[in-house]
């Protein structure tokens, strides 16, 4: 029930900045009837009508996961960012290894077992990506290949 | 006769080595994705497009290799749903009430091959079903307006939200959320940007990839660590594999009523194989009656739900072809694969490439040879696949999604955007809210935008154009049935649950 007055409130909240942010869309002097404000303003309003539907009529909860599991969810999520960032100037092996380790570890949580899939995932990965598939990965951090 | 000529320029591109070797690979590739389970056709399918985008396949080899994978994955779904009560797919639902008491029984095997058979009966006839009705049909869509095409693809809406969801106003939401992402970038009429706050990396607009990718194959990832893997039953196992002819035979009208009624569920907008495979199994069990025992291990129930499941995958691909409306959410993820190739569904697509159509039709036929082939005397080899444990498939999934939508651009930012579609599939999953309509969105808002722009400039502003051709009328009659009708019915199409232990 409150997740999902939440959910309502959000979305008609959401729906009512897009709407706003359309409003200030720029129109050109060649414009057709219905311009580039129209439709995402009618997007808008229907979102915010079905937003209003889902306060009023809300499904029942769902399970929502315990604070542990969703700290560790929350810490996947970081690990993942920070995998997007390292992913260029650390080169290839380096972060997936050490990204499909923690994933691996928060999936089963058993180190060794953990590590193993990590380092084997990104050699593995690394080799079929670059030699089978010919994408243009760089194994290593920028610094050692100048 | 056309359809012959036809077949032959399609024949000509397909047998040759090369698109051969694709479609063998993208069959094998299928079915290892439909077998494991967190890994279904669309996550498949959407993981892979970056890749086959970079290996630089021209248009013809890469549908071929997608559309087999598709094709596959159709087929392998149902060897997790049998072994270890766990759907490989969405689809398979249906074959767990039958094909996992079947195994506990001990005919694993036999449960095996008449599925198998099933998922090529319902594959072959819908095939045979695309290849007469996708022309067709292409013909009477070159009668289309702008008006018609705006009533289209609202009723892939109207279908996709009424029948595949359990919640309209969050189905509708989705939609919205969708289009809402569409219209980010530079305005095509205008040239001026939209919604994009400024921020360079949007102007281009949001990559339907990286939505794709995030919301299905990043969110599963989720859903796993959240269960920690626990939802891994153990399963049965399987001894020989005999060909059990007696019961081939006997679901014979089984099977073919089966993928009669999956190709039309397929065909219709938003529907999709889920739809195709709970239709063919309800209506066999009110066939059978009491006595067809349906629920405890019957080869009828196993073969009606495969053969409805693989006749709507090929019946999904007809409004995906000739009018550019997705049939189901992994053809959403094939249309997507046509728009980064830059091929434009629609009519013109047969008349100005026919060498695609028909080539993926004969593509096509072909597969569903070796795709049987391989699912009836070597399902042993996808059944070791499915010992591939979660904690070493799951990361390997986010690797490869990363991989892949790096391969693209090669900026963080869609990296960034890619976990962020991620965590909003995991959370709009979590409140029942369906992601599929968000896709479809996404992929036909830049469209549908244009479809009611140009209908206004047409009509000068004249809004009841929109329904002013018998064409529109009738789409708009449908749209609105299907999505009101479901309200009513709800008791009636409430899917039945998992068989537990």
């Amino acid at each position: 029930m409150i997740s999902d007055r939440i959910f309502g409130a959000v979305v008609t909240l959401v729906a009512l900045a897009y709407i706003a942010s359309a409003t200030q869309i720029q129109t050109s002097f060649l414009s057709d009837p219905v311009g580039p404000k129209t439709f995402p303003m009618l997007i808008g309003a229907v979102a915010a009508i079905c937003g209003i539907i889902v306060v009023l009529r809300p499904d029942e909860d769902p399970e929502w996961p315990q604070l542990q599991t969703l700290g560790a969810l929350v810490f996947s999520v970081i690990v993942l960012v920070c995998y997007a960032y390292a992913l260029k100037p650390l080169g290839f092996l380096l972060p997936t290894a050490v990204t499909a380790a923690i994933l691996s570890y928060q999936i089963s949580p058993r180190p060794v077992p953990a590590a193993l899939a990590g380092t084997g995932l990104s050699l593995g990965l690394f080799a079929i990506f670059k030699f089978a598939l010919g994408l243009s990965l760089f194994a290593l951090p920028a610094a050692f290949h100048g | 006769m056309d359809l012959f000529a036809n077949l032959a320029i399609g024949f000509g591109i397909a047998l040759s080595p090369f698109t051969l070797m694709l479609a063998v690979f993208g069959c094998f590739i299928g079915t290892i994705i439909g077998a494991l389970p967190g890994l279904g056709p669309s996550n498949g399918v959407a993981i892979l497009i970056p890749l086959t985008f970079s290996m630089g396949l021209d248009a013809t080899s890469a549908l071929v290799l997608m559309t087999a994978v598709y094709y596959g994955a159709m087929y392998g779904g149902r060897i997790s749903s049998i072994l270890l009560n766990i759907p490989g797919d969405e689809p398979a639902l249906m074959t767990t009430l039958d094909g996992y008491p079947m195994a506990k029984q001990g005919r694993a095997g036999d449960a095996l091959v008449i599925s198998g058979v099933a998922s090529f009966t319902g594959a072959f006839l819908s095939t045979i079903g695309l290849m007469l009705l996708a022309p067709l049909l292409a013909r009477v869509a070159f009668q289309f307006g702008p008006a018609e095409y705006f009533a289209l693809y609202m009723l892939a809406f109207a279908t996709l939200g009424g029948i595949a969801s359990n919640n309209q106003a969050k189905a509708a939401i989705a939609s919205c959320i969708g289009l809402a992402i569409a219209m980010i970038g530079v305005d095509n009429n205008s040239g001026l940007p939209r919604l994009t706050f400024g921020n360079l990396h949007l102007f281009d607009g949001i990559d339907f990839l990286v939505a794709i990718v995030g919301l299905f194959a990043i969110a599963e990832v989720f859903f796993f660590i959240e269960s920690h893997g626990k939802n891994t039953s153990i399963g049965v196992k399987l001894d020989k594999v005999r060909i059990p002819f007696k019961d081939i035979i006997s679901t014979g009208w089984t099977q073919l009523r089966g993928s009669l009624i999956g190709f039309v569920a397929g065909v219709l907008p938003g529907a999709g194989a889920s739809l195709g495979s709970f239709l063919a199994y309800m209506g066999e069990k009110s066939i059978a009656g009491e006595e067809g025992k349906f629920g405890t291990g019957v080869p009828r129930g196993v073969a009606a739900p495969e053969a409805g499941n693989n006749a709507a995958a090929g019946g999904a691909l007809v409004p995906m072809l000739t009018l550019g409306v997705p049939g189901s959410g992994t053809t959403a993820v094939l249309l997507a694969l046509l728009m980064t190739l830059n091929i434009t569904p629609g009519p013109t697509l047969f008349t100005e490439r026919p060498e695609v159509v028909w080539g993926l039709i004969a593509s096509l036929l072909i597969a569903n040879f070796v795709l049987l082939l391989m699912n009836v005397p070597m399902v042993k080899v996808f059944v070791k696949v499915l010992s591939v444990p979660p904690w070493i498939l799951l990361p390997g999934v986010t690797m490869i999604s990363f991989v892949g939508i790096f391969s693209l651009s090669g900026s963080y930012f869609d990296l960034l955007l890619m976990v962020a579609f991620g965590v909003l599939g995991w959370v709009l999953r979590k409140l029942d809210v369906p992601t599929v309509p968000i896709i479809l969105g996404i992929l036909l808002g830049g469209h549908m935008e244009d479809a009611l722009r140009r209908a206004m400039v047409l009509s000068d502003g004249n809004i009841t154009y929109l329904w002013s051709s018998p064409i529109a009328i009738g789409l708009w009659v449908v749209a609105i049935a299907g999505f009101v009708a479901p309200m009513f019915l709800r008791g009636v199409l409430k899917k039945p649950q998992r068989v537990s232990d």
